[in-house]
């Protein structure tokens, strides 16, 4: 009765004391702020490499009737892949260390902040470092000309979603990770969903199967909502895209609270 | 101590290695298959784990690119681009397993596990850490390329006889990615410096390497940092192999820089070795 009564008040304070330490965490390692800055690095790289070098072998894509250069197909889907990547690093191993080795959690609790706080605190601070990458990546997309600024405006709060369902869906991942071995099978699948959530190809060119597939994943909703704002067409399709993220972070965050109340409170 | 200090200073130099009297320089054979056994017994335990990054992951781009986007592009160089892609793609597995094996892992065999510190006080010497540690990394890179190899034959990828080169190609790009890879490991002071490694230097080479898209379509200005990358190297004599046709540059080249870049990363390990272990 009184752990479920701590775990349910939730204070901005508290989850601003979570955030902090991550912040005063990243500044005593060394080169942080290149360590930040190479995470945006990475998504601008693939959109050089692909949307540009191999763009140049692809021509113009013409999707849902319309046609477009690739680069300007790529861009979008860079964008979610960095909203999801910024928002996974941080709630995945990190999260997962602080859990189960550096026992961050246990002390963290030995506090007035409870278990929603840390899922929230935790969460909050892997938005901010994926917003700044999402936003950095928002301003390269404008010069490069592909994406229209007003339209990049409306596609960044759609990023942060898809950094809240991510981060979220992440944290829920780590309370069921038993060691290190599994990341490598979440890095596969992370991997997998990279390469086909219609990142690089539309996916209504995949057969039948392999397309429901797809559509039941998370990041081909992403890719989807991001790439509808970007490109200025959203629909009633963006929606259900949004609705789909919203509802991945609303399970995902009570997921891990759970999690974390019967793995830490016990 | 006392006695590594006694045989540098005797400098028995290269000398066939005495039982007990461990010299800091020299390597032995049987001391290198040691370090090696050591590398698999381990791997025995975590193969799994890994088995799915090093031959999934290339597999999925495989089918990602060559299938998928290829449907879009056609030929490139005169072969489709599911044929041109895969010889690309068994380079960079080579070389991303082999600076993965050369990060964390030795870096972490110095500060966390302390397993260098163990091998250094028994009679084997650095040169034979460090031997073992490559020969261990030739076999995981040859391992992992054989599987790609057999199931993108099967997607007839493969077009020459000369595929049958596959291994020898990818284990010297192995080699060139390893040797400077575990001098660095070996030099830096947290581990931090490695996300800088992949982000500036090994995910670049992978992107811009010859691997998604012909370098010559880089600009002018950009091409010689393709040129400086053992990647390249490796996919240009890749690509000559499974389809048959000559490299841009001649085979001789691309050989003996691979080979100039394993030899002088050696060197910056053993030299890097040495001074982490006098402690």
């Amino acid at each position: 009765m009184m752990t479920t009564m701590i775990a349910v008040r939730v204070s901005p304070a508290r989850i601003g004391a979570v955030i902090g330490r991550n912040v005063g965490v990243m500044r005593s390692g060394p080169q942080y702020w290149l360590v930040l800055l190479s995470g945006f690095c990475e998504p601008l790289l693939y959109l050089l490499s692909i949307g540009v070098g191999v763009g140049a072998l692809v021509g113009d894509l013409s999707v849902d009737g319309r046609t477009l250069p690739y680069a300007a197909f790529v861009a979008p889907a860079m964008l979610a892949v960095s909203a999801m990547n910024g928002a996974l690093a941080e709630t995945t191993i990190n999260f997962f260390f602080k859990m189960k080795y550096q026992k961050t959690f246990d002390a963290v609790l030995a506090t007035p902040v409870g278990p929603m706080e840390i899922a929230l605190g935790e969460l909050g601070w892997a938005m901010i470092r994926g917003s700044v990458y999402t936003a950095a990546f928002l301003v390269v997309m404008t010069a490069f000309g592909l994406v229209a600024p007003l339209w990049a405006l409306a596609a960044f709060p759609a990023t942060m979603l898809v950094g809240l369902a991510f981060g979220a869906a992440g944290m829920a991942v780590s309370t069921l990770i038993r060691g290190w071995p599994d990341f490598d099978m979440m890095n596969v699948t992370q991997f997998a969903l990279f390469l086909f959530s219609g990142t690089f190809t539309p996916v209504q060119d995949y057969p039948a199967a392999i397309q429901v597939v797809v559509q039941v994943t998370p990041l081909y909703h992403a890719v989807g909502l991001v790439r509808d704002l970007c490109l200025g067409t959203p629909g009633w399709g963006s929606l259900g895209h949004a609705a789909y993220l919203a509802v991945l972070t609303a399970a995902g965050l009570a997921f891990a609270a759970s999690r974390l109340r019967r793995k830490l409170l016990v | 101590m006392a006695t590594t200090a006694a045989g540098a200073t005797a400098g028995n130099g290269g000398d066939a290695p005495m039982a007990g009297e461990p010299g800091e320089r020299g390597i032995s054979r049987r001391s290198s298959v040691a370090v090696l056994e050591r590398h698999l017994v381990l791997h025995r335990r975590l193969w799994r784990a890994s088995a799915a990054s090093s031959f999934l992951m290339p597999l999925m781009i495989v089918a990602g690119f060559g299938l998928g986007v290829g449907g879009y592009i056609g030929q490139v160089q005169g072969v489709d681009y599911l044929a041109w892609i895969v010889p690309g793609v068994l380079a960079s597995t080579a070389f991303q397993v082999a600076v993965g094996e050369t990060t964390w892992p030795v870096f972490g065999d110095f500060k966390w596990v302390r397993a260098y510190h163990a091998m250094r006080a028994t009679p084997v010497r650095v040169a034979d850490i460090v031997a073992g540690g490559l020969l261990f990394v030739l076999l995981r890179v040859v391992s992992s390329v054989l599987i790609v190899c057999a199931v993108t034959a099967a997607f007839g990828a493969l077009r020459s006889p000369w595929a049958l080169l596959t291994p020898l190609v990818c284990g010297l790009v192995g080699l060139a990615a390893a040797a400077p890879t575990t001098a660095f490991a070996a030099t830096v002071s947290h581990d931090s410096y490695f996300v800088l490694l992949f982000r500036f230097g090994v995910v670049p080479a992978m992107l811009f390497g010859g691997v998604f898209f012909p370098v010559e379509q880089l600009p002018a200005v950009a091409r010689p940092v393709a040129y400086v990358s053992p990647l390249w190297h490796g996919v240009e004599l890749q690509r000559a192999a499974t389809l048959g046709a000559a490299p841009h540059w001649p085979v001789a080249v691309h050989v003996a820089y691979l080979l100039a870049v394993t030899a002088a990363g050696t060197f910056l390990a053993l030299r890097a070795f040495r001074r982490r272990l006098q402690d």
